[in-house]
């Protein structure tokens, strides 16, 4: 019981800039007003044409909404803190880069060849090792789905080296 | 008479009872699939609906929600794993009667509360949505305009988790809602020079991203996790003395389910928690909560099936989707061409009427499915994630990329995949974003019209009647929950 507790009161004992309460605030408020200074560069309506209210008005009333709430949670969190997430293991990461990898490799090589890769690489790290079943969600899956899409909704992938043989 | 005549119009025609089959069936699947569910799946479907008919593409996307709402009770109860979020409130009675070796009759009152829950929110469905249709003529834009902020006052107060925390997730997807070009002066918002986004972000991409990427990305961080599966004979139906037991929880929970369903938010999951709780206040046994008690498992499971008619009732009466999966059927509607609202009631009764009968054949459709088939359903979760997942992503990424043929709306979807991972790690909940998104037109397009024919004058949202009781129910909303804590 004590664990737990220890557990969940362990972000109290932290200094407060690796709280998770502070890094959810700090990103975002830093993106709010990024957002709310970058609405004061949109076009406005003269007044003439004017009617009602300018279009960045909504936007900015919304973005002001969203740092009050956010300061309230914060504040909010000072009386009840958060409780401590468990770290986030290897194969997260991992997923996180095949997502990178995959936009990559779909902007500079192939559509297809992404996909594949990513499910290639996200099968394999998250455990499975047997050819088939890699064959199966790298290449077999992914044509299927393409042939799928290509004839039911008669779609146009973007072109690329296997794309383009598939098409020529 | 001529009503009755409508609803079983699905009946008549081989190709409306194929894709209710057919979607009954994908439903069922994606409901047993933890992480999975009928609003992704919905999503994930959507471009596929394109090359159906209207009737048959919101047919489609119905039976799904109706079945994969069903279909997350059979995870729930054979692998304490909730199939869908809806179900999590079954995991609390369903896995501890099925270790007891009773896991036929478990499911067996999953089944029968699920069905009845269904049809009665289907009935429901039938008298009162066009009875708020009808109301809704009585509304102008500034009637809309509060009636919106009322939808998500009332999602981010009685929706999973902090009420703050979900208005935050609501402000946010009104503001994605307002990238692209204003509808009202064509003036750039938030485009930062890209051309694709001035037609704004859409919704699929978003969907699938919140939903099924984000699930992939928490996939990643339970490979560790082992699922215990307990063995199924046969599927029972309840004895006599388990009726007796049950059915007034059964009817009780239908009610709330129906109910809940009609309020904006997130349907289901709330209406099983509501209904499970209030099994057990009625309940002369309440001490057998959680160790496999069989009101339990018939007050959550009407509950949440319940919830899925009570949600068309917004989003068909007035467009205001119940559920993050109405948002999508919401979407779909949008896409065919179809307009919800008081409109479509009257100009379209044979087209709504069809989705009223296709709801109640698919509530029996899953009946017999489950009975017969939970069997073959539940070995579906024995797919190891490192294969299944993987091949959500190609459906995802595929899915997304048909919509509008651009590879802007895959990185959209990835980013929102990774942004909706670390939400639901700090507490946000991923439903308000979405019905934000589909609501912020409304929310921005009403209030500004109104300004435009009111001429300027603010006035106009505290002097109207109907527009001060939305506002005076939107405050009560959001004091509630403080109320509730200070108890």
């Amino acid at each position: 019981m004590n664990n737990v507790r220890n557990k969940k009161r362990a972000n109290k004992s932290l200094p407060f800039f690796f709280k998770d309460e502070f890094k959810v605030f700090s990103v975002i408020i830093i993106v709010s007003t990024i957002l709310l200074i970058s609405t004061f560069s949109f076009d406005t309506v003269p007044p003439i044409l004017n009617r009602g209210i300018q279009p960045a008005t909504f936007p900015k009333g919304l973005l002001v909404l969203i740092i009050v709430l956010t300061t309230l949670i914060y504040y909010l969190s000072f009386k009840k803190p958060w409780k401590k997430e468990k770290e986030l293991p290897k194969n997260f990461f991992l997923t996180l880069l095949s997502f990178i990898f995959f936009i990559i490799i779909s902007k500079t090589l192939d559509f297809f060849l992404a996909i594949s890769f990513l499910s290639v690489f996200v099968s394999y790290n998250w455990g499975e090792k047997r050819f088939f079943y890699l064959l199966l969600v790298g290449i077999i899956f992914p044509f299927i789905v393409f042939v799928f899409f290509e004839m039911i909704l008669g779609l146009r992938f973007p072109p690329g080296i296997i794309t383009n043989l598939y098409y020529y | 008479m001529d009503n009755l005549l409508l609803m079983m119009a699905p009946l008549f025609s081989s190709k409306l009872l194929l894709v209710l089959l057919f979607g009954t069936l994908f439903g069922l699947i994606l409901g047993v699939l933890p992480g999975l569910g009928p609003t992704t799946g919905g999503a994930l479907i959507l471009p596929f609906t394109m090359t159906l008919d209207p009737l048959s593409a919101i047919v489609l996307l119905t039976s799904i929600y109706c079945a994969g709402t069903y279909g997350g009770a059979i995870t729930a109860v054979l692998i304490n794993t909730p199939g869908t979020p809806a179900a999590a409130a079954t995991c609390l009675d369903g896995y501890p009667l099925a270790q007891k070796g009773e896991a036929g009759r478990a499911l067996g009152m999953a089944t029968v509360s699920s069905t009845v829950g269904g049809i009665f929110s289907v009935v429901i469905l039938v008298f009162f949505a066009p009875i708020l249709a009808k109301l809704a003529y009585e509304f102008g834009q500034p009637e809309y305009f509060a009636l919106a902020i009322f939808g998500l006052t009332m999602l981010a107060s009685i929706g999973e988790g902090s009420p703050i925390k979900n208005l935050i997730a609501a402000a946010f997807g009104i503001l994605i809602s307002t990238i692209g070009k204003d509808f009202m002066t064509s003036i750039d918002r938030f485009t930062y020079g890209i051309n694709e986004l001035s037609v704004g972000i859409g919704f699929i991409p978003v969907v699938v991203g919140l939903f099924a990427i984000s699930e992939m990305l928490t996939q990643s961080t339970l490979l560790h996790q082992v699922f215990k599966r307990v063995a199924l004979k046969a599927v029972k139906l309840p004895s006599k003395e388990d009726y007796k037991k049950t059915w007034k929880t059964i009817l009780r929970s239908s009610g709330i389910g129906s109910f809940i369903g009609v309020l904006p938010a997130e349907g289901g999951t709330v209406a099983s928690l509501i209904g499970y709780s209030e099994a057990k206040r009625f309940s002369k046994n309440p001490e057998e909560f959680g160790k496999g008690s069989i009101e339990g498992i018939a007050g959550a499971e009407a509950a949440n099936n319940a919830a899925t008619g009570g949600a068309m009732v917004p989003t068909l009466a007035l467009g205001i989707p119940g559920s993050a999966t109405t948002a999508v059927i919401l979407t779909g509607l949008i896409i065919h061409g179809v307009r919800p609202g008081p409109d479509l009631f009257r100009e379209q009764p044979d087209f709504l009427y069809g989705i009223f009968g296709a709801m109640l054949i698919a509530n029996i459709l899953f009946f017999i499915f489950g009975f017969f088939g939970a069997k073959i359903f539940a070995r579906i979760t024995l797919v190891p994630n490192k294969i299944l997942w993987p091949m959500i992503f190609t459906v995802s990424v595929c899915g997304t990329y048909s919509l509008s043929q651009s590879i802007l709306d895959v990185w959209i979807m990835l980013f929102f995949g990774v942004l909706g991972f670390f939400m639901r790690r700090f507490g946000f909940s991923v439903v308000p974003v979405i019905i934000g998104l589909i609501l912020g037109e409304l929310v921005e397009g009403t209030l500004r019209q109104s300004l435009v024919i009111f001429d300027g004058n603010w006035l106009i949202f505290f002097t109207r009647p109907i527009v001060v009781t939305f506002f005076i129910l939107s405050f009560i909303a959001l004091i509630f929950p403080l109320l509730k804590k200070k108890k």
